[in-house]
């Protein structure tokens, strides 16, 4: 058996999806742009892709959701352009985000700190969360922007976006959120949350790789990113990019209808694995269950090094994550880990694995026996469980690396 | 950056056939006890290097005869990644049969290429290599355990990059014998900086007493410095037409000084060279009297010969003294 738990990465593309994108690729291939039947054929797919993307978020219409090349593209539009718009061009110096945003947000800032932006990075507490409080403690009459992302990849845990909107709306401060990890998870409803602009990427929900958008609240002014053939109203040049955006609609529709019923079995999956994990002695999983997106699990396990238990997981066809240091090219321990300050140790022992709505019960049930076997070996192997001590002088140091 | 860095190396797949295995079923991982050990009338030492909360800790198992020194006898347990647990293990084997003095002598290079599946191919990626560091650590750590001598005692020159073994001596020379001014062209010269990359600069995955920027600063600092004096030795006894302005200056003071200064001092005068212009025929130095010298009858005459002479003889035939 093969099992994919690596869902907060990338997720396999809905047949459903590839079947709604097919015809866009050699039969329906015109640019939309073009006068002609070649181009128009594809207007009623576009509108009904635009039409399924406003529904799933309850966008109004008064609401800009233009398509994008992917979530990264959208982070970096929102924050470079207000940069321009409000500090270069504008009386504004200041960016609040958080310690644990994607890499597209955190080295975005960083660029705009060389720039000039001064940025804060706010800290999360043991949950892995974003206190609505500590945002409200933060903002200046300098702040053009706080960016704080809807859920967390790495944990699964969902920052308190309804009460963070409500503080920027007061405070007259743009609010955005990186929403990857939330939509087609959790409800995404923005008549209800107040939040200017939202990333999103297709290939988390089932649709397909290099298809993003950004919803920008009423339509305001956001300069572009790329100048060019004033595509999407003008708001983001480039050939519209037909089939990924129908794709992209089908893939939303389907992630968001009935979500409840589809939050709830793959929350019961989640959580008959999480129980059945945590039975293992010295484990412990990152943040409430209540407040985590249903698919997430990053559970902690003594004695085991991260990487060494991807390996055997690999080894037994089961694809899931780690937020060790030793698996990534630089060797720099994973900054989500760290933020959440518990224990230096889950940096190097965290394990995430993150389910679908393909999961299917039979595969919870291979991975629990699976997991098992694989903590089994490798405590036998490691030195954290070893029974005869050092030689006196022979102790180790504390930790000789540092990160 | 090009076409083969495109896509990020796959990290597993530039894993050795042996690493994979070593990794899968180590051969040595187990612990001695010390009723073993004594019961076979050896010595049981026990090291560990590092700590779960760095990501790597290994724990080194020895059982040596202690009529022999030969380790007789090894185990290992290791919390950490694939590469650490078969650098482990392979340290382990290696350690078997030799005595602790030879131990010693086994480096992480050691270690690396025993895992190689083919001699000219690396064992794991560059950035792996740091895994096979804690492997020759460990060992320094239990021999000095066994032998009651200090760790240090086994370095014989400062390591500044472990993963590839290269000193502190090496680097510096290298920098001066090829000229070398990037950390680029040291890591193509020496390997060093090209695996872990904490010898680098600090903040990387490890801390160091010796980190390559600073070497290399340092070194062209000094480098920068001798060629000055090289410069400056060469100067004196160069053709004094051949001087910088500077030099020549320097050089006319020191003469002054040497032959001329005392005696105008002496009369309660004193002069001070103003500037040096060369022409087709001549190098005109341009002096100003002090003291009792300004307006002395001799300034224009005597002394103003005698400080002629005195720099045409030391310095250049094509001096000229012209006091203003």
């Amino acid at each position: 058996m093969k099992v994919y738990l690596d869902n907060n990465a990338t997720t396999m593309v809905d047949p459903l999806v590839v079947e709604a994108m097919m015809p866009f690729f050699s039969e329906i291939y015109g640019n939309p742009s073009s006068l002609h039947k070649f181009g128009t054929a594809s207007h009623p797919a576009l509108s009904k892709a635009i039409d399924q993307m406003y529904k799933a978020l309850n966008a109004s219409d008064n609401d800009d959701i233009v398509f994008t090349s992917c979530a990264t593209e959208s982070n970096n539009w929102v924050l470079k352009s207000v940069f321009n718009d409000y500090i270069v061009s504008g009386d504004k110096n200041h960016i609040i985000t958080t310690e644990v945003e994607h890499p597209s947000v955190l080295a975005a800032c960083k660029a705009l700190e060389k720039e000039g932006a001064k940025v804060t990075y706010l800290p999360v507490n043991s949950e892995g969360v974003v206190e609505a409080h500590v945002v409200r403690s933060f903002i200046t009459d300098k702040t053009a922007l706080v960016s704080v992302m809807w859920a967390s990849n790495e944990t699964g845990m969902i920052n308190p976006i309804k009460e963070i909107g409500a503080i920027c709306k007061e405070k007259g401060v743009l609010f955005h959120s990186d929403g990857v990890q939330a939509i087609g998870k959790i409800p995404v409803d923005l008549q209800d949350v107040h939040v200017d602009f939202v990333s999103m990427s297709a290939h988390k929900f089932h649709g397909p790789k290099g298809i993003g958008a950004l919803y920008i609240r009423d339509s305001q002014p956001l300069s572009p990113l790329l100048h060019g053939g004033e595509q999407m109203g003008g708001r983001r040049s480039g050939t519209l990019n037909v089939p990924y955006i129908v794709g992209m609609g089908k893939a939303i529709e389907l992630a968001t209808t009935n979500i409840e019923e589809k939050i709830a079995s793959i929350r019961a999956k989640r959580d008959r694995l999480e129980d059945e994990l945590l039975e293992l002695s010295d484990t412990f999983v990152v943040g409430s269950r209540e407040n985590r997106t249903p698919n997430t699990i990053l559970i902690s396990i003594r004695g085991v090094e991260g990487e060494g238990m991807l390996w055997d997981l690999n080894n037994g066809q089961i694809g899931a994550s780690t937020g060790s240091a030793c698996a990534s090219e630089d060797l720099q321990a994973n900054t989500v880990m760290l933020a959440i300050g518990a224990d230096s140790e889950l940096a190097h022992t965290g394990i995430r694995l993150s389910l679908s709505r393909f999961t299917t019960d039979s595969e919870i049930d291979y991975v629990i026996a699976h997991f098992k076997k694989a903590v089994e070996r490798l405590r036998a192997i490691s030195s954290s469980y070893a029974k005869v001590q050092p030689t006196l002088g022979g102790e180790s140091k504390a930790c000789e690396l540092h990160h | 950056m090009a076409k083969n860095d495109l896509l990020g190396a796959s990290l597993w797949d530039a894993y050795s056939n042996k690493v994979t295995t070593l990794m899968n079923n180590p051969n040595h991982q187990g612990e001695i006890t010390p009723e073993q050990a004594e019961k076979n009338g050896n010595k049981l030492i026990v090291a560990d290097f590092g700590a779960e909360s760095c990501g790597d800790a290994v724990r080194l198992y020895w059982e040596v005869d202690p009529k022999t020194d030969i380790i007789v006898n090894s185990k290992f347990k290791s919390f950490g990644c694939g590469t650490a647990i078969a650098s482990s293990d392979i340290m382990t084997e290696l350690c078997i049969g030799k005595t602790v003095k030879e131990a010693v002598k086994i480096t992480n290079i050691d270690v690396e290429f025993a895992l190689r599946d083919h001699p000219d191919v690396p064992a794991v990626p560059p950035q792996k290599m740091h895994c096979s560091v804690m492997a020759y650590d460990v060992i320094k750590k239990a021999a000095s355990l066994y032998l009651g001598v200090d760790e240090g005692s086994f370095e014989e020159e400062i390591i500044v990059c472990e993963c590839a073994r290269v000193s502190l001596k090496t680097l510096q020379e290298v920098i001066r014998l090829n000229d070398l001014t990037t950390i680029e062209q040291i890591t193509d010269y020496t390997k060093a900086g090209g695996f872990c990359k904490s010898c680098i600069r600090p903040g990387g995955h490890e801390k160091r007493e010796y980190y390559l920027v600073d070497i290399l600063r340092d070194t062209r600092k000094e480098m920068d410095e001798e060629k000055m004096r090289a410069a400056a030795d060469a100067g004196s006894k160069a053709s004094f037409e051949a001087m910088t302005l500077v030099g020549q200056i320097k050089a006319i003071d020191a003469v002054i000084d040497e032959n001329v200064r005392q005696f105008l001092i002496m009369d309660g005068g004193n002069m001070e060279v103003i500037d040096v212009k060369p022409s087709p025929d001549y190098i005109d130095v341009y002096i100003r009297y002090l003291g009792a010298c300004n307006g002395c009858a001799s300034s224009a005459t005597g002394t103003l010969y005698a400080i002629e002479a005195t720099l045409k003889e030391k310095l250049s035939k094509k001096i000229r003294v012209l006091p203003i």
